[in-house]
């Protein structure tokens, strides 16, 4: 390993140094300052004469006399199973006091794609208890289904709502442990997001199952460009080489892509849109698709990535491209957060594209399908008629317009209001949405087959509400 | 990847940078667009620029830990695939490696670097069957027989088109790999059944000719209001969530061609699992045999390297071209254009060229309509008639149409079918704008629809167009007054409206039965609610309020209509033709 000392130039989280000898692209850096501290950093560029370092740590205090070593291999994380447990830094390092880290291996953290033809298609439900995500966007093992979220609002209580309660009933019943070891990889949060997401995993004894890695607000911004791989790379290892079924929080995108940007005009990169960079389609794909399940394998990666988008603009390029990558999303919403609903999820935006092949006979229950296309169809309906009684009143409006009114209010109150703590089973929410779907006459019921409306019906709801 | 032939390997380039997919060479002798391998691993490159003694490289492969001084060899050949039987019922990535085969060499269900196989098996024995005899004389392009590639399809092996033919002097019927030699001509030229073409190289026709037939797609809102035309070219631009996968693959399973070429272009891997998963286990609505016989998937997802998923399409509508070349029509569908233009954005800055719109290069335009012109109804040139539809999905950021990947392709495509956010919303699917959308095929279809469906198939239509256009300007007043405040007959209108929503225009891609409906059924269907809309009016006229009219108890069942099996459904919409006459007379 050959040490430089040839530093040309340092701009923002770049360093650039002249080389007499080829570095690979990607490759480990290590440069010492002056004062003795050692910075990592991995090679963006790499040329006959010179290479361009981007530096995770930051480059206060590297001067031209700092030397640079080139470790000869690109970025590794040490994996192991005794991971599980551990609290790690932005860089994989532990900061939980605990005992050194023996890897068994230690992987490459860029990951390689799955081969599409490698993959299993997932369609094992996962029970969340959240009636809003289970009854109309479900959740399956192996699916990447992102929050898509606001500052302000409480993504965070959701996530580990999340992270709590999900099972998989199916198996559960088989007698099989379905507890999900959980990921969590923290990208810019401060340390009072920090501490309710640890406190939360050390109340509930999560933390023993758990891999958390922290890269916190005041932390290297260029750092959070490797925190998610490292945590995906523990993830990949966990789920395909130790068959845990692995559950990956990552938050928050948001600010993982302002690092992606920085280090783009740091480059002097041609931007995208909003001066992101081109790729951060490609970029994100690459975090993203590492969810999934492997024919043959047991383990399995879901991911909840979350992110807050910039002016609750669905548009912005951050939740526009993680929308085309991911199967669906979350959409966490201001107005239902102030009438006070807890989760304040708004269904109507939100989409779980995975949803169908996890439902129905067998899976859940066969009026699944039906109840949720029913209830979307209804809730969308209601929404139209808000509008317009801001401008004829109620009065105006006729009997079936009013139906709908009181609806969505209802839907609102009973169905998408539950708490954080309330876990609810998938025949619970059922039953709740067929009680909604009963205060609307039978002939508007288009979208659930004439035996279930048999079945779960309820004729004397809508009585009570015409004799109002 | 076509790497069958033997090119001798000339080592004769360094590497001098590396940055992401884009690697520069020195001392390289390498022609342009030629396949080149790059550094210690042998990563598949292909060149894009030649500055001086500088060769700038695109990687096909993940370049982390590739450095400087590394050795790059040229092929002195250009990008191509092989084609032959074999293909169907196979899936690919970008370059043409079959997934099925990188799997096993592999050993690992992760995408290691360096590893290349060839497009079709070359250990595989086929039945080749004659169709010349010896003697005859054969020209470019003519078949000289067929091998039974799939139950669905006969593979025609064709004299390749850079021969110039001759008489066929020996010629036998019997079991051959792709690479021995099936017939004999006197040129001493021997033809084999594999083929080899470069990619961004059109192949041969002599004649593009206007289509005349539609592309049946068994989608309602398609085949009733918007169709394509088989030869022609469509284009679905949508947000997020709208539907464009699940579009693209009902069009996949159910649309009448004989060949469908479908390429998941920097899409999701579990999209592609799932078309892997299901296609094989449903049935060709034409022949009842698997769908895999009849298909062709090209797999590069979002996290596969960026420069194959720019060589994708092109890998894809030269697979296409081939079966065209046979004679068959092909149906190729892109999903989607934007990730492909996207790669082009990526690969371009990374050159440094200077940016058009959008940080796009300047060449955007001109590659998207030369792609879709590779489309057409064709006059090939051994005599037969073949064409390639092509369907390509867009993915404008922020759902914004605006953008320039939808305007360029707009320009050049002649079906439009918008997505729109808003249905989707509210599980209106397909949710196909029916007022945004357009088709310019129509007035050419139309004597086909004439001829095998209806001879009033287009009033029909224009009567749905003309309400669908009324309901439109009626729900702006309606959003202001309410529904209550509206006339009785524009009420009626609206009633009306809303079972073509209901009934017509939505469609379940889940359903067993709905999923798919004949044209014949998306005639009656419509018929059906035309027939209530006329009975009505005429019971409006006599008098009846409009309250009585919409609540006869056989008008819910025009929604049960999609999901009734398609050999009831004639009686099924009889039946409730009369029974809603009948009550709607006895009301005045």
């Amino acid at each position: 390993m050959k040490e430089y000392q040839t530093i040309t130039e340092i701009s923002g989280p770049l360093v650039f140094v002249e080389t007499d000898e080829p570095v690979g692209y990607d490759e480990i850096v290590e440069i010492e300052t002056a004062d003795g501290q050692t910075r990592r950093g991995q090679v963006l560029d790499s040329t006959s004469e010179h290479v361009a370092i981007q530096v995770f740590e930051g480059t206060e205090g590297i001067d031209r006399q700092s030397s640079v070593t080139f470790l000869g291999e690109t970025m590794k994380m040490p994996v192991t199973e005794d991971l599980l447990g551990r609290v790690l830094d932005g860089s994989g390092n532990p900061i939980d006091d605990g005992p050194d880290i023996v890897p068994e291996e230690r992987r490459d953290i860029v990951g390689e794609a799955i081969n599409p033809y490698s993959r299993e298609y997932p369609e094992d439900f996962i029970q969340t208890g959240v009636s809003v995500i289970d009854g109309m966007n479900t959740l399956v093992r192996g699916q990447k289904l992102p929050i898509f979220s606001a500052s302000g609002l409480p993504h965070n209580e959701l996530a580990l709502q999340i992270a709590r309660q999900a099972s998989v009933p199916e198996e559960e019943e088989e007698g099989e442990d379905t507890e999900f070891a959980v990921i969590f990889g923290a990208m810019g949060i401060t340390a009072e997001e920090a501490n309710e997401f640890m406190d939360d995993f050390e109340r509930t004894g999560a933390l023993e199952r758990s891999v958390v890695f922290m890269n916190l607000a005041n932390d290297p911004a260029v750092e959070r460009t490797i925190t998610p791989r490292l945590a995906l790379t523990t993830a990949e290892y966990l789920a395909f080489d130790q068959g845990y079924h692995v559950l990956v929080i990552l938050t928050d995108v948001t600010n993982y892509c302002e690092a992606l940007r920085e280090i783009g005009a740091a480059r002097e990169e041609v931007p995208g849109r909003r001066g992101y960079p081109g790729y951060m389609y490609t970029d994100l794909a690459q975090l993203y698709e590492r969810a999934g399940r492997i024919k043959g394998q047991g383990g399995s990666i879901t991911q909840i990535p979350i992110l807050t988008m910039p002016s609750d603009d669905i548009t912005h390029p951050i939740p526009d491209l993680t929308g085309y990558i991911t199967e669906g999303q979350i959409l966490v919403d201001r107005g239902l957060n102030s009438q006070g609903i807890q989760p304040p999820v708004d269904p109507l935006p939100s989409l779980s594209r995975l949803m169908d092949d996890g439902i129905g006979e067998g899976l859940t229950r066969g009026d699944h399908g039906g109840v949720s296309d029913q209830l979307y169809a209804a809730y969308a309906e209601g929404e139209d008629k808000r509008d317009l009684v801001q401008i004829v009143g109620r009065e105006a409006l006729s009997e079936r317009d009013n139906r709908y009114l009181d609806f969505a209010e209802a839907f609102e109150e009973q169905f998408v209001q539950q708490g954080y703590n309330t876990d609810r089973e998938i025949d619970e929410t059922l039953d709740i949405g067929w009680d909604l779907l009963s205060m609307l006459p039978e002939a508007e019921l288009n979208r659930v087959d004439e035996d279930d409306i048999e079945e779960h019906y309820q004729d004397d709801v809508e009585a009570e509400v015409t004799a109002d | 990847m076509s790497q069958a032939t033997d090119t001798t390997v000339r080592e004769d380039g360094v590497i001098e940078s590396v940055s992401g997919p884009v690697v520069t060479a020195r001392d390289l002798d390498a022609k342009m667009n030629d396949v080149v391998y790059v550094g210690d691993e042998g990563l598949m490159g292909e060149v894009i620029e030649i500055e001086g003694n500088i060769t700038t490289i695109q990687v096909y492969e993940e370049t982390s830990g590739v450095s400087p001084g590394e050795p790059v060899e040229s092929t002195g050949a250009p990008l191509s695939v092989d084609l032959g039987p074999g293909m169907l019922d196979t899936i690919y990535d970008g370059v043409q490696r079959p997934l099925e085969v990188l799997e096993e060499k592999m050993g690992s269900a992760f995408l290691d670097r360096g590893v290349d196989a060839p497009g079709i098996d070359l250990g595989r024995t086929w039945e080749f069957e004659p169709e010349v005899e010896e003697g005859d004389d054969v020209e470019t392009g003519d078949v000289v027989g067929t091998v039974p590639e799939t139950a669905s399809i006969d593979h025609k092996v064709m004299v390749p088109p850079d021969s110039e033919g001759g008489e066929v002097v020996a010629i036998e019927s019997g079991n051959f790999t792709v690479e021995e030699t099936v017939a004999e001509l006197d040129s001493g030229e021997e033809i084999q059944m594999r083929q080899e073409w470069p990619v961004r190289q059109e192949r041969p026709t002599v004649d593009k000719q206007t289509p005349t037939e539609p592309l049946t797609s068994g989608q309602r809102i398609l085949d009733g209001l918007f169709p394509l035309a088989k030869g022609g070219t469509a284009a679905i631009p949508g947000p997020f969530g709208s539907g464009k996968t699940v579009t693209q693959q009902s069009l996949a399973k159910f649309a009448d061609a004989d060949i469908v070429v479908y390429i998941g272009c920097g899409e999701r891997g579990n999209e592609m699992t799932e078309v892997i998963d299901d296609f094989p286990e449903l049935p060709d609505p034409q022949t009842g045999n698997p769908l895999m016989d009849r298909t062709c998937l090209i797999a590069n997802t979002s996290n596969m390297p960026v420069a194959a998923r720019e060589s994708c399409v092109y890998t894809g509508i030269t697979i296409a071209e081939y079966y065209r070349d046979m004679g068959y029509d092909v149906a190729l569908m892109a999903d989607s254009t934007s990730r492909w233009a996207e790669a082009m954005r990526e690969i371009s800055s990374r050159l440094e060229e200077m940016p058009g719109e959008e940080g796009y290069p300047a060449y955007l335009a001109a590659r998207l309509s030369a792609f879709y012109e590779r489309a057409g109804y064709f006059e090939n040139i051994n005599g037969t008639e073949g064409s390639i539809s092509v369907i390509g999905a867009v993915s404008p950021p922020g759902g914004d149409f605006s953008e320039p990947v939808t305007q360029n392709t707009l320009r050049i495509v002649k079906t439009f079918w918008a997505l729109d956010s808003d249905l989707a919303e509210r599980r209106h699917f397909p949710a196909i704008n029916w007022n945004d959308s357009y088709s310019l095929y129509r007035d050419q279809l139309d004597p086909w629809f004439a001829e095998n469906v209806a001879d009033d198939w287009a009033e029909q239509r224009q009567w749905a167009i003309d309400t669908l256009d009324e309901d439109g300007e009626l729900q702006e007043v309606v959003q202001l007054v309410g529904k209550d405040a509206l006339p009785e007959d524009q009420q009626l209108t609206l009633e009306v409206a809303r079972y073509l929503k209901e009934a017509w225009l939505q469609q379940n891609a889940l359903h067993e039965v709905d999923r798919y409906c004949p044209p014949e059924k998306t005639y009656r269907i419509l018929g059906a609610i035309k027939t209530f809309n006329d009975e009505a009016f005429d019971a409006l006229d006599a008098g009846v309020p409009v309250d009585e009219i919409t609540d006869i108890d056989a008008l819910p069942r025009l929604n049960r209509i999609g999901t009734t099996p398609d050999d009831e459904a004639d009686d099924f919409v009889d039946d409730i033709e009369s029974d809603m006459t009948e009550q709607l007379r006895s009301l005045y």
